[in-house]
């Protein structure tokens, strides 16, 4: 049997030629994401808005504005409907009532037995209820994890590594994390707790091919002291692409498997990572790499550490 | 490289069969594990409220009522202890007012005595020597008892340890549910009960403090004051429960909740849902002495400071036992029923977030989540066959064997499986063969450098290995973050990954570096097919 290989033997793109183009577009696709995610905000599910949120599922399609002018006629608020997954369950979203706290899962009992009785057949299959108060440690919760989850690795680069990896590896993260980003503000896809999850996810994923990549940088630092940065790079890249496509595709295959038939509520959380899965691939090639050669990796960076390094390039 | 000794194939080989065997009773249904010998694990992976369906409810304590409370009851000590012995203490103008207890002393002479009094009403806190309680005296006749803020967190504490035994209580009577009740932070309480869809009934016996209380009406006052909310000094004014009016009670209680032994629902001569109390020595002594003492006069019964009725007493009561009736359903009788039985809750709580999801979006999420899961290993396995061949056949044995590992894992720790629980083990499933794929283009890489079978296959698991350690460190990272700043769900996820990336480590470095070693030991091979 011939053996599948994607990425043919002596493969030898020349990566770094387009690093300049990759950092002016990477630059401002990031600045653009972020400029759009303040401007247009995320679309927030109670988790971090706040409010109720009842899911429910009809015998059979309904119409989206019967369903809305009823919503009205309970006077819990204005009503948000949006299908999801099919056009037989809608989720429905309402504002916090006012009043303290402790009111705002009244509505959401009153709507759970209203719709029942409207839409005979009707199964609430989910109601949620969070104040605004949990809303927003949850948030603050979620933002202290990224942010903690970001240093946290880039800090075990620079120990691993040298400090320039380090600071490569935080600039991919941020740059991973903003266009994942602004594609949430982008799509409108709803951000709950499990979207954090994937947010966290994808920071400990992208790393993972910056990790293999900067492994094997430092490797060829200590073979070739001669080479000069550049070819070094793109000689490094060149050695792991046929592992990076092979892991991508693997990861992948089973988060679109994932998407395409797995259960419809971590429907984002899913996209989530297979969008962070293909940005990483990317940042981990035109973000990582370079961005050593503008921090001033040079072949002998690494010569002082030559001795304790050797119990890593021992057998080479 | 051929270098791998016995011990080492048997010890591998005995933590995958043990992984695997504590993966089984995950399978099968629960009360079928329950009939299994005692041989066999029978701990099970533990399903979220996002799969198994039911109620979730976070509850916060009302600190504000916790203080009020606090101080309403050490107004009713201070004034118990004050008349009791040889000198009691005749005390008056009692005010409650900005949560600090005052009163004063309407023989100036005795000042003194009822600061000495009051202070052995408090209790020390802590090691510091701070007391709960600061006993001063203001223009010489009035004493102040301001609660400290040691005292505070403490009775706080206090508060909420009984708070959530009482919730636990009044949720589960019979302690035979698999319900959760845990404190949270300094003033939460968290409630999992799975099964349940409709939360109602669950916060109408959380929502009640069911305090209650009975009282001598007051007679003396005058009903046009009563009205306005004004009662004679010693009583005050109580709203009724169907919300017409009040009435004045004394303020002193006869007997309250707290001697309660039992409380049941039943049904009166007219077939009216009431509830029978019965009370413990102390209280029906009580009960019948004061019953004894005022026949022919109502007394109120009041709930969470409502009256809920005002019965004339006919004649002593000794028996123990009291009856109470008003417009209840069954249900609603036997809800009563149980919060006066669980004891009354130490403080107000009010629900702060809610979740409900039915077993039956549970079961589908489950399915959809198995199907995904199931489909998304036997991608990966052809991928990786048609990628490596043999050394791809390895890495998928390698799979499903992690696959087992993670369930019987969790399943020994009793871990909690949750929707993006789900999501984790198929990303899993894509990861851990990442290793593999690392380990075998390495050793591609060398044989086409030229190195022999064997060195190729040393150096590319030995080279390969620093990445895989450095790329599952950065992982194991974002996991624990997650599984600290996470909640529910998140916490799941974060448990499936971190689980994850240790057994994959294991199966796909040292398992499969097993097989290709005993498959290399047998066949001696010139040449690779990679």
């Amino acid at each position: 049997m011939k053996l599948l290989k994607l990425v043919p033997d002596h493969t030898n793109v020349d990566f770094m030629r387009w690093r300049t183009l990759a950092l002016v577009l990477s630059t401002f696709a990031t600045i653009a994401a972020l400029t759009f995610t303040a401007y247009r905000g995320l679309n927030l599910g109670v988790d971090f808005a706040g409010g109720q949120m009842v899911r429910v599922s009809f015998p059979q399609p309904i119409d989206i504005e019967g369903l809305r002018t009823k919503m009205d006629s309970l006077q819990v608020g204005e009503a948000t409907i949006q299908e999801f997954g099919n056009n037989r369950t809608y989720q429905i979203r309402l504002p916090r009532p006012p009043g303290p706290d402790s009111m705002s899962n009244a509505v959401v009992t009153k709507v759970q037995a209203f719709l029942p009785k409207a839409y005979p057949g009707a199964v609430v299959g989910a109601g949620e209820s969070v104040s605004g108060k949990v809303s927003q440690e949850l948030a603050a919760d979620g933002a202290k994890a990224i942010l903690f989850a970001m240093i946290g690795i880039a800090i075990y680069i620079w120990f691993r590594f040298e400090w320039q990896f380090g600071v490569g590896a935080l600039v991919t993260l941020a740059h991973d994390f903003a266009m994942t980003l602004g594609f949430f503000a982008f799509t409108r896809l709803q951000v709950d707790l499990n979207v954090v999850a994937a947010f966290l996810t994808i920071i400990g994923y992208s790393l993972n091919d910056t990790v293999v990549i900067y492994d094997r940088i430092r490797e060829n630092l200590r073979k070739y002291r001669k080479m000069a940065i550049l070819p070094l790079l793109n000689l490094s890249l060149n050695e792991t692409l046929a592992r990076t496509v092979v892991t991508s595709l693997t990861v992948l295959i089973a988060l679109a498997l994932l998407m395409a038939i797995g259960p419809e509520v971590i429907f984002g959380l899913s996209i989530a990572i297979f969008l962070g899965v293909l940005i990483g691939t990317y940042s981990s090639i035109y973000i990582s790499a370079p961005i050593l050669v503008w921090l001033g990796v040079k072949p002998d960076s690494f010569l002082r550490t030559t001795d304790e390094g050797a119990v890593g390039a021992g057998t080479v | 490289m051929l270098d791998f000794p016995r011990w080492k194939v048997i010890a591998i080989s005995l933590a995958i069969l043990v992984g695997i065997l504590f993966s089984i009773p995950s399978f099968f249904p629960k009360d079928q594990v329950a009939h299994w010998s005692g041989g066999l694990p029978h701990s099970r992976i533990n399903l979220g409220l996002d799969l198994a369906g039911g109620s979730h409810l976070l509850l916060e304590a009302d600190t504000a009522d916790a203080a009020k409370q606090r101080v309403q009851a050490m107004e009713d000590n201070v004034s118990s202890e004050l008349r009791r012995g040889d000198a009691p203490i005749d005390i008056g103008d009692i005010s409650t007012a900005d949560g600090v207890l005052s009163f004063m002393v309407r023989n100036p002479a005795q000042v003194d005595a009822a600061v000495e009094k009051l202070r052995q009403l408090t209790k020390p806190v802590g090691l510091s020597g701070a007391r709960d309680w600061d006993v001063t005296v203001r223009d010489q006749s009035r004493v102040v008892l301001t609660p400290t803020a040691d005292g505070q967190v403490r009775a706080l504490k206090d508060a909420m340890t009984v708070a959530r035994d009482v919730v636990r209580r009044r949720i589960d009577p019979q302690g035979t549910k698999e319900i959760t009740v845990v404190t949270q932070g300094n003033n939460r309480i968290l409630v999992q009960v799975p099964g349940v869809e409709n939360p109602e009934a669950l916060k109408a016996l959380i929502g009640q403090t069911a305090r209650l209380e009975f009282k001598l009406v007051d007679l003396t006052a005058n009903p046009a004051e009563v009205a306005q909310g004004r009662a004679p000094a010693g009583s005050q004014v109580l709203p009724n429960a169907d919300g017409r009016g009040g009435m004045a009670v004394n303020r002193r209680v006869m007997v309250s909740g707290d001697q309660l032994t039992s409380a049941k629902q039943s049904f009166d001569q007219d077939g009216r849902p009431e509830i029978v109390i019965t009370f413990n020595s102390t209280g029906a002594r009580r009960f019948g002495r004061v019953t004894q003492e005022n026949v022919g006069k109502p007394f109120a019964i009041i709930l969470d400071n409502k009256v809920l009725s005002a019965p004339t007493i006919q004649g002593a009561i000794l028996g123990g036992t009291a009856s109470i009736t008003g417009s209840y359903t069954v249900e609603s009788a036997n809800q009563l029923a149980v919060s006066l039985a669980s004891g009354k809750l130490p403080v107000k709580l009010n629900v702060m977030e809610e979740r409900t999801i039915s077993a039956d979006l549970g079961k589908d999420s489950i399915h959809k989540g198995a199907l995904a899961a199931g489909a998304a290993v036997i991608a990966v396995i052809f991928f990786m066959f048609i990628t490596y061949g043999r050394f791809g056949v390895y890495a998928n044995i390698a799979l499903i064997v992690n696959a087992f590992l993670v369930l019987g894992i969790m399943a020994l720790f009793n871990a909690t499986l949750t929707l993006p629980g789900i999501a984790g083990f198929v990303l899993t499933i894509g990861a851990a063969v990442d290793a593999n794929v690392l380990i075998n283009e390495r050793i591609r890489e060398e044989l086409r450098r030229g190195r022999k079978v064997l060195d190729a296959v040393e150096t590319g698991y030995h080279e390969a290995f620093r990445a895989i350690f450095d790329a599952n460190i950065t992982h194991a990272i974002s996991a624990a973050l997650m599984f600290y700043f996470g909640s529910g769900p998140i916490r799941g996820f974060a448990v499936v990954l971190g689980i994850g990336i240790i057994t994959s480590v294991f199966t796909a470095v040292y398992f499969t570096r097993m097989l290709v070693v005993l498959w290399l030991r047998r066949t001696r091979p010139r040449t690779l097919h990679l």
